[in-house]
């Protein structure tokens, strides 16, 4: 095969802004996602120090709405999505047997909206005030009428660029995962993970496009002085609750999902043992998925949409406990009988399956709404959620940033310092939530900026606070130990866990650029693993030693989506040229796009001989 | 080592749970664990149910992790490989199944318990009929049988349902009173929700409002006065009758003026803004400064001390309310504040 044309290669900055390796990508994705869940994370602790005493000043009243807002959008979209695109990023490909995603390009402008959606965002702190109506942004607060600076209007421009970025980065993968799987590995031997990853990005498909239309009702309402949900003028303000739940919903399962798939990964590596129950774990994660868009409403039962629906939302939702429950009995059959090694990443794994049955037990009690009367916007909702989304995702984003580090950065992150990050983060979120739920059982209601003395809520509140700040010191043991990671020797084996089942041990770590010198041959579940145990080194290769075609690296996603970043600041403050040049950077960026074949480059096989790359 | 932390880091949260579970189930009046009607009786049964049930459920996984945490961990130098079971129907079967059943125990009541707590009073003559008004951030409570209105502070009789009709004047609130039963959202337009209690012991309670309503949600507390039927008549009554202006007629000038171009004193003044006939027997002034005469914390004082604290700088009370910084010489403040005080209803 010829050479493919002479490809313009970049290094530093200009590589890290131009590439579409999807290793790369996710690493960008964990560098913003780990960022903005810093930012959150301070927010988090100026709420509790807010509320470590009875009417306590600390902050004003608008600036705390501004924190709980911003604490629970950055969170959602700009830490726990990225970071969970970060991890699928530099995994998925890698465990299907695959040289990159399907829509590299795709993948590097999925990067670069959601990077420029979360920074416009949190400009809006210096440009005279944050969103202040709540990560929910319910209406009226969020209309013009209530809310007539220009905060809610970075949420809605903010999430609608960020937005962009995910949904084209869940269609990637999909079209990734059906496609560019190696030979022989059919879906049914496909890694959980990667299956997890699979449901999420059509989860993703569906339920991202509910929120663009509510975040552009939203927006014209606030722009154009639209009527969507401005009810004197026949609009209707629980349209705006159903759409952006019918999103929500959904989202909190793309969120869990993936920790799902790490999860069953790390437990299955150093418990040395198969997945238990693969068949039906892959059917719960399908079932949970599917029922996921069934229950958008139990976030509304007190929105007075009576008995009928508030009874079906009511089964409806506790039925989602029967395909999580066989998820968490498979996990303990998984370790039953195994040999399990308690590493960071599986001490987080492990302490995550007790976790997130306490979230999901209190989210059974929720289901039930007579008594979700009662729970509802109180204390124990903030408690039930934090149990799902931190003792639950950010748990297993731990897991997963420990586990495959060593593939991602060729280093392994400290263990003795890892465990101390386990144990400081562990039971400091513990201490953190578990008092909320009672809390809020007592009648304090959530998104409060200050108590009153004498209610009986000053002690937990005080126990929460200290929580919290011993998790923000596991954090901070976790920045440490990056830190000290980064400046050993790059030598961590290809399967440095010695353990392992997959494919993206069989390469080295980091892996190639390439991926794959030759496409592995997959005969069965736990492919690495089933070569292992016949006594083989490495895979069968299904190909013979060939040139490899690459993409070539461009600069076009960033300005893309530095034209969308330009166009948002145009619309929100009307200034009508701005917004048509940032459309016209975009456009123009496309029309280049179309207009301009290029069809890569490769990468020949002398050059793989070169490097001492093995399969 | 690792291993008794693994022990103790399962059981402080059971232990601490205990705990709190016995010792601090929050104040009567405001808590929804001592619930205090039968509506809000209703919710707890429920409540008690689906904990006792999903208690349950932790200690048996929580009894499973621990013993497969401890036994099976692997010993130092060990190279075996375990024995690789791809799964078991019979074992899958029945954690399949056993959830169902559990679920269905809970299902069943859930919607027995939906479909009750749904009755419609609102045309029954013997229901104390209310209408809550959700505003920025007080609640105005109106009792179209009697043709009177108040605000803050919701009097009901205890040996009546009450039934309620909410709605919002601007953004959404919830209207929640823990200790006598669960929430309902208050929508804006004609999306009036409706809701019933009862609450046969007389006393007083603390209601909240339990939605994001903008930077003083937190202080968008109300009250529910629970009195015996007589004391309910004679407070009808007492709301009726003609209220004297304060007799300085400076004052009186000032009163009318500054104050009642909004709120109402019996029946002069305006209607929009809180109504403050019998201001002077509230437990609290603008919802959030409570009255007593033995004032132990930041929020409390005396009636009188109240309301001037409130008068003279309203932001700093309630963040974004609407009530203006009224231009009040000290001497008319005082005498405002003292009249306001005294104008007591006897119930």
């Amino acid at each position: 095969m010829a050479h493919g044309h002479a490809v313009k290669r970049y290094s530093g900055l200009m590589d890290w802004l131009t590439t579409v390796d999807h290793k790369k990508i996710g690493i960008l994705y964990l560098l913003s996602g780990g960022f903005f869940f810093l930012v959150g994370g301070l927010e988090a602790l100026l709420i509790r120090i807010q509320l470590w005493k009875p009417l306590n000043d600390f902050v004003s009243a608008d600036t705390y709405n501004e924190l709980l807002t911003m604490h629970g959008t950055t969170m959602i979209f700009l830490a726990a999505m990225p970071l969970l695109f970060a991890l699928m990023n530099a995994i998925v490909p890698l465990q299907i047997g695959a040289r990159d995603v399907a829509f590299p390009f795709v993948n590097a402008l999925g990067f670069w909206t959601f990077f420029f959606g979360g920074v416009l965002l949190n400009v809006s702190w210096f440009t005279g005030g944050a969103p202040d109506a709540g990560w929910t942004s319910y209406a009226p607060l969020a209309t013009t009428t209530f809310s007539s600076d220009h905060g809610v209007d970075y949420y809605v421009l903010g999430l609608q660029i960020a937005g962009i970025g995910t949904l084209v980065g869940g269609i990637n993968f999909l079209a990734t995962i059906i496609n560019m799987r190696a030979p022989g590995m059919s879906f049914m031997r496909m890694p959980m993970f990667t299956w997890t990853a699979f449901i999420t990005s059509a989860l993703i498909l569906f339920a991202f496009p509910a929120l663009t239309v509510g975040l552009v009702a939203l927006m014209f309402d606030r722009l154009f002085s639209g009527n969507f949900f401005e009810v004197s003028n026949g609009g209707n303000a629980v349209l705006w609750e159903h759409i952006f739940w019918i999103f929500g919903h959904p989202e909190v399962y793309i969120l869990i999902l993936p920790a799902f798939g790490v999860i069953s990964e790390v437990i299955s590596t150093f418990s040395r043992k198969r997945l238990f129950g693969y068949s039906s774990m892959v059917f719960a994660t399908v079932l949970i998925g599917f029922l996921g868009f069934m229950v958008w409403a139990h976030h509304m039962f007190t929105v007075g949409l009576g008995p009928v629906a508030n009874a079906l939302f009511s089964i409806a939702t506790m039925l989602i406990a029967v395909p999580t429950g066989i998820k968490i009995f498979n996990w303990l059959f998984t370790m039953w009988g195994g040999s399990i090694r308690y590493t960071t990443a599986n001490l987080f794994a492990v302490g995550f399956v007790p976790t997130f049955v306490m979230g999901g037990v209190t989210g059974v009690m929720l289901a039930a709404a007579p008594a979700d009367f009662q729970y509802h916007d109180s204390y124990f909702v903030v408690a039930h959620f934090h149990y799902v989304i931190v003792g639950g995702l950010i748990l297993g984003i731990f897991s997963g940033l420990f586990y495959w580090w060593p593939k991602m950065f060729g280093r392994m992150l400290h263990e003795g310092l890892g465990k101390l990050c386990f144990w400081t983060f562990f039971i400091g979120f513990h201490l953190t939530f578990f008092v909320q739920h009672f809390l809020g059982l007592m009648g304090m209601p959530r998104r409060v900026w200050q108590y009153l003395d004498g209610l009986g809520f000053n002690n937990l509140n005080l126990i929460s606070t200290i929580g919290a700040m011993l998790m923000g010191v596991g954090t901070i043991v976790f920045l440490i130990n990056v830190v000290v990671t980064a400046f050993k020797p790059r030598d961590a084996a290809n399967d440095p866990w010695e353990d392992g089942r997959t494919l993206e041990w069989t390469i080295s770590s980091p892996a190639p650029e390439y991926n794959f010198a030759q496409t592995p041959l997959v005969r069965g579940y736990d492919a690495y693993w089933k070569e292992k145990m016949e006594g083989k080194k490495a895979m069968t290769p299904a190909e013979p030693l060939g040139p490899i075609h690459m993409p070539s690296p461009s600069i076009l996603p960033f300005l893309m989506s530095v034209g969308l970043f330009i166009a948002g600041f145009g619309l929100m403050y009307h200034q009508h040229i701005v917004t048509i040049v940032g459309l016209a950077i975009t456009l123009g960026c496309m029309l280049t796009r179309s207009l301009i074949d290029d069809h890569g480059f490769h990468i020949e096989p002398e050059e793989l001989q070169d490097k001492g790359v093995k399969a | 080592m690792m291993n008794r932390w693994h022990v103790l880091k399962r059981l402080m949260p059971l232990l601490a749970g205990m705990v709190l579970l016995l010792s601090a189930c929050g104040r009567a009046d405001l808590s929804t664990l001592r619930p205090q009607g039968p509506v809000a009786e209703e919710q707890f049964g429920l409540m008690k149910l689906s904990i006792t049930i999903m208690i349950l459920v932790v200690i048996v996984v929580f009894a499973i992790a621990l013993y497969v945490i401890i036994r099976f961990r692997r010993r130092p130098g060990d190279k075996t490989v375990p024995v690789q079971v791809e799964g078991n129907h019979k074992l899958e079967i029945i954690w399949t199944v056993i959830p169902i059943i559990l679920l269905i125990i809970l299902g069943v009541p859930t919607i027995k318990t939906v479909f009750n707590l749904a009755e419609d009073y609102t045309k029954d003559p013997n229901a104390v009929q209310v209408k809550v008004t959700a505003h920025q951030y007080w609640w105005e409570f109106e009792y179209p049988t009697y043709g009177i209105k108040t605000a803050q502070e919701l009097l009901i009789p205890n040996d009546a349902i009450i039934s309620v009709e909410a709605k919002t004047a601007d953004v959404l609130h919830s209207f929640w009173i823990p200790s006598l039963a669960g929430k309902v959202d208050t929508n804006p337009g004609g999306n009036v929700n409706i809701m019933y209690f009862e609450a046969p012991n007389t006393g007083v309670y603390l209601g909240k409002c339990a939605e994001l309503c903008g930077p003083s949600h937190s202080l968008m507390d109300f009250k529910v006065k629970v009195v015996d039927r007589a004391s309910f008549e004679r407070w009808v009554a007492a709301q009726k009758s003609p209220v004297a202006l304060p007799s300085d007629p400076e004052i009186a000038e000032v009163l009318t003026t500054q104050c009642l171009s909004c709120h109402a004193v019996g029946a002069n003044g305006g209607q929009l803004y809180p109504n403050l006939t019998g201001m002077g027997s509230r437990e609290s002034v603008a919802g959030i400064l409570i009255n007593t005469d033995q004032p132990q914390y930041e929020n409390e004082g005396s009636v009188e001390d109240n309301l001037k604290k409130w008068i003279k700088d309203p932001q700093a009370v309630k963040p974004g309310t609407l009530m203006p910084q009224v231009p009040l010489s000290d001497q008319q403040l005082d005498a405002i504040a003292k009249y306001l005080a005294d104008l007591k209803l006897n119930y």
